[in-house]
This record gives C-alpha cells, structure tokens and sequence, in this order.
C-alpha cells in the first residue's frame, strides 16, 4: 500500500439473539463510544465516516440517513458502503491513501432481529428472472453447493460438523458469542434436514450486535496509539454471479481476493505466514471450502485438517477462535466486522483465554451471503 | 395521463399490458427495536406528555427525547416533559394521499407541520399534523395545542396526538 493504514480503536457491542433494550442507534452508539474513546478521538476529529450497511436489513430506504447521530457525525461525509464491513474497511484504507483523510470510522451492525421476514429478504436477493420463480428457500442454494462441493472434492459431512463443533466450542471462550455450544459430531449430523446435503446446523444463525472501527495514517496512528495494528493487505472481488454457472467446488472471489491480499502483505506461505485467520463460515462447509479457495488448505484438505486439529485453538493454524459466524452469529454485514474485531484482539495480545501465543500476522476473510459470489480479505498485522 | 396522449409512437395501454414481464410481490416486515430514548418518549406520549431530553454541555433540550446527544456525543442527562403546545415552523398543504393518488374535491387536506414545542430548545421541533384548521388559514408563526387521543385509546405511537390545533 502506499502509505501504512492502522487500525487505532475498536468498539463491539457483543452479540445476542435479540435485542429489544436498546435501538439500532444506540447499539450503534455503544460500539462508536468505545472505539472513540480507544483512538482517543472525539468524534469531530474524525475526517470521514462510513457505515456497512444494506436497506433491505435496515428496512429504510437510503440508509445512509440513518447513521449520523450514532456516530458522531452530524454535519460530517458520511456515505454507505452496500457490501460487508471488509469492503467498507478496503474503501477506508483507499480514502486515507489518498491523503486527504487521517482518520476514517468505519461502522457496520446487525438488527437481524428486528427483520419479521428474514427469508423474503434473503429471497428478494436470488435472480427475479432465473430462480425466484422455482420458489425455493434461499438456502437451497448452499445446500446445492455444499453437495457439489463435497462430491468434487472429497471432504465429507462429517469433516463439516468438525467445524460446527470445532467453532461453537471456542464460542464458548468468547464472551461477546451469541451462538455457543458444546455439541458432538452426531448432534450436527442428526439435526432436522433443511437442503440435504445442508442440516439446520451447518447454516449460522442470526444475531444483533455493532461493530466501530477506527482507522489511520501512518502517521496519525503512531501518534495516537501505542498498538497499532497494520492492514497489511486488503482486497475484495466478484466471481461469477450467475449461481448457474459457478464453479462450486471453490470460491472463485476468495482466491482472487487472496491473491491480490497476499501479494500486498508479502504472504508466500500462507500456512506459514499466517498465525490464524479469521474465516467466513456462514455455512458449515463454507470455512472447508474457503480454506482450500484461499490456498491454505490443498483442494480435497481442508476437512483434514480440521478433523486432524490443524485448525482449533492450539493447531498449527488455527481458524475462527472467535466462533465464527457459527458461533457468534450471522450478522450480515457487520460479519467481517466481528472477525477484525477479533484479529485486532488476538493481534494486540488481548484475547485472553483464547489468545493465540505470539500472534503476528492473522487473516480474516468474508462472504457476502447467497446468493453472492462476493467477499473480501484484509491480513492484518502487529508489525 | 394515458399513454396515447404522449406524442410520441408508442403502445396502447392495452398493447403494453399484454407485453410480457416479471413481477414480484415482496412481503417485507419489520419490527424495530425501540430502545431506551424512542422507548420513554413514546410511552410518555400514551401518558399525555411530549417529553425531551436535556444535555447538559450544549444547554440544549431536545426533542424527541433521546439516549444520547448527537452533537456532544455524550448521554444526555436528564428527561423531562414540555409542554403540549407549540409554534408552526412551517408546513405543506397536501392534495394528494400516502400513495400520491388524488383527494377528492371535498376531502379534507392533509396539513404536515413542523411545530417547534414550548418548552423545547430553539429549533427543536415535531413532525406532525394540523387539525380544526382552514388551510388557507394556516400560517407560519402560528400557536398550536395538541389534541390527544382518549388515554384508553393511546398506544405508544406518535398518533397518541391526534393533530394540532390553533388555540
Ligand atoms: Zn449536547
């Protein structure tokens, strides 16, 4: 990057099924307050603000509207980002980059709750032409890809409720988690069928939660903050669109986005390079088939290492201490907000009982749902 | 305006019905939370009382009432109730519905006011409606007084208050 971007306060509400103490502003609020006061800003100091946010789940129309009060930016550039917060992130670093900005907030939350027709919403995002018509629960379109994916590659179902058992017991080590539990393998595998080869376990479940994160130049960074954590690299893109003709056995945007992350952080190894990551595991499948997407795992691999420990707290490369969305909950949005969160925390040695020994270098990554084929990734460092 | 009146060479209405097309019908429901600020100014309203919020930085008491100071950036500090009446900022006389379908000649018009609330900061004003009122007599600067709904009836909304009315 041209010049260093860090990250210099963040503020996280926690996550819970629902919410009804508290409004969507105030939620907002409470995550704002914290990374203000981390970055040791008052708000008025900040140069630009964004917020990671999609009408749909808000249910208001220009959303952006919505977000000044909360976040301390009345009479302040605001603007939406429609895409995950890691986008909304990338879109902070390019502005700081350009040298007009020295510091950005970056916001983004989850209300899921408070949306009564969750599966319209997720149903009003599949092709009106194509595959609205066919009627079918949004989630299909996992469970045809998680079957393709398995097929081709070999990993099994088994090797993905390793990773529900794997991610919603270090849930249980987070306590901002909304979703942790302790289960066996035959608990997922013997949960209700929602798309075979997809059960109602592999799919994360929702949760309410906001997430500010504050960002800085170099400069700017080094004088306000004693840890800055570096954003080493940071890319998103878009694959093939038309779930008709994807290729399921691998997420093209994730090995496109890792690619261009990696070539930016000086990653040759990822396995090596990299003391955890962060990774999108809305579906069970979906962390198996990023990992191999990604290149840290061989194609066919992913499910290995995960049964043989390479990927739990303590592994060789240990993915989704946090919980992952199946742990803490599917937030939208604000997902990659959760999983930089938690790379910031492990990378600042502040994770306490889940904190990876001598974490320098973490990768998170995100997805942007079904039926997208969009995510991002940003490697992020202490040093 | 049917479509045969745009001079230009196009379809019939009937034509352009019969074209093919997709259509959707969302069912989009929401449920917000409302949290501590929208919470108590709302159940202040099923009591009869329009209540702010007070930030003892600025001076300003705010209305709706609210959680936080926007400006500040700080909570506020107190709630408190002000009074039911008010001055219109300004307004708009309306002849069409929700939906911008027509009124009909003698249906009464729709007034939307912004009514700045005694006992409020300056500027601090309510969206609402103007009632008992001859549009034509309606002016900016006016006073007005809300009209409740019964208290049996009220529910925690903004139309707890009927309109307002000159008074
Ligand atoms: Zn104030």
């Amino acid at each position: 990057m041209k010049e260093r971007v860090a990250i210099v306060g963040i503020g996280v509400t926690g996550f819970s099924s629902v919410s009804p103490s508290i409004s969507f502003k105030e939620l907002t609020y409470t995550a704002a307050v914290k990374a203000y006061h981390e970055a040791g800003l008052h708000p008025k100091e900040i140069d630009s603000f964004i917020t990671a946010s999609e009408d749909f789940m808000e249910g208001y129309s220009i959303f952006d509207e919505y977000v000044p009060d909360q976040m301390g930016a009345v009479m302040r550039p605001v603007q939406t980002v429609t895409a995950d917060f890691i986008q909304a992130l990338g879109i902070g670093c390019m502005m700081i980059n350009t040298g007009r900005f020295r510091t950005i907030a970056v916001e983004a939350h989850s209300k899921a709750s408070n949306v009564k027709t969750l599966n319209e919403v997720k149903a009003f995002a599949l092709d009106p032409v194509y595959i609205r018509p066919l009627k079918e629960n949004a989630d299909f379109l996992a469970g045809l890809e998680m079957k393709r994916f398995l097929e081709e590659t070999g990993n099994t179902e088994e090797q993905c409720a390793e990773v529900i058992v794997k991610n919603k017991a270090n849930a249980l080590n987070n306590p901002y988690a909304a979703h942790a539990a302790s289960l066996t393998i035959d608990d997922v595998l013997s949960s209700p069928p929602i798309s075979l080869p997809l059960k109602e376990l592999d799919a994360a479940k929702p949760a309410d939660g906001a997430i500010m994160i504050v960002l800085a130049s170099e400069k700017e960074a080094k004088a306000l903050c004693k840890k800055p954590i570096w954003i080493r690299g940071i890319s998103w893109f878009s694959g093939q669109g038309n779930p008709w003709c994807r290729d399921f056995a691998y997420a093209d945007y994730a090995q496109l986005a890792a690619q261009k992350a990696f070539a930016m952080a000086g990653i040759a190894n990822p396995l090596k390079d990299l003391d955890f990551a962060e990774i999108c595991d809305e579906y069970s499948y979906k962390e198996l088939q990023h990992l191999e997407s990604i290149g840290i795992a061989r194609k066919g691999e992913a499910g290995f290492l995960t049964q043989t420990g390479v990927t739990k707290l303590g592994g060789l490369l240990p993915v989704n201490v946090s919980g992952g969305s199946l742990g803490v909950g599917h937030t939208y949005e604000a997902s990659g907000g959760m999983k930089v969160v938690e790379a910031v925390m492990q990378l600042r040695h502040e994770a306490g009982i889940r904190q990876i020994p001598n974490a320098k270098t973490g990768l998170v990554q995100s997805w942007r749902g079904v039926p997208t084929a969009t995510g991002a990734i940003a490697i992020l460092s202490n040093e | 305006m049917k479509i045969e009146n745009v001079p230009v060479k196009g379809l019939s209405s009937d034509e352009y019905e019969k074209t093919l097309k997709i259509s959707w019908k969302p069912t989009l429901q929401y449920a917000w939370d409302n949290g501590i600020g929208i919470g108590k100014y709302l159940q202040s309203l099923k009591e009869g009382k329009i209540l702010a919020a007070y930030c003892e930085k600025c001076g300003r008491i705010m209305l709706p009432a609210r959680a936080f100071c926007e400006m500040c950036f700080r909570p506020t500090d107190k709630y408190l109730p002000v009074k039911d009446t008010g001055t219109v900022n300004t307004f708009a006389i309306c002849h069409v519905n929700w939906d911008a379908s027509r009124l009909k000649p003698d249906e009464p018009r729709y007034i939307p006011a912004v009514i700045e609330i005694d006992g409020a900061s300056p500027g601090q004003g309510i969206m609402h409606l103007l009632g008992n009122v001859e549009p034509a007599k309606v002016r900016i600067g006016m006073k007005v007084k809300a009209v409740w709904k019964p208290a049996d009836k009220r529910e925690g909304s903004i139309t707890d208050i009927l309109f307002f009315e000159p008074y």
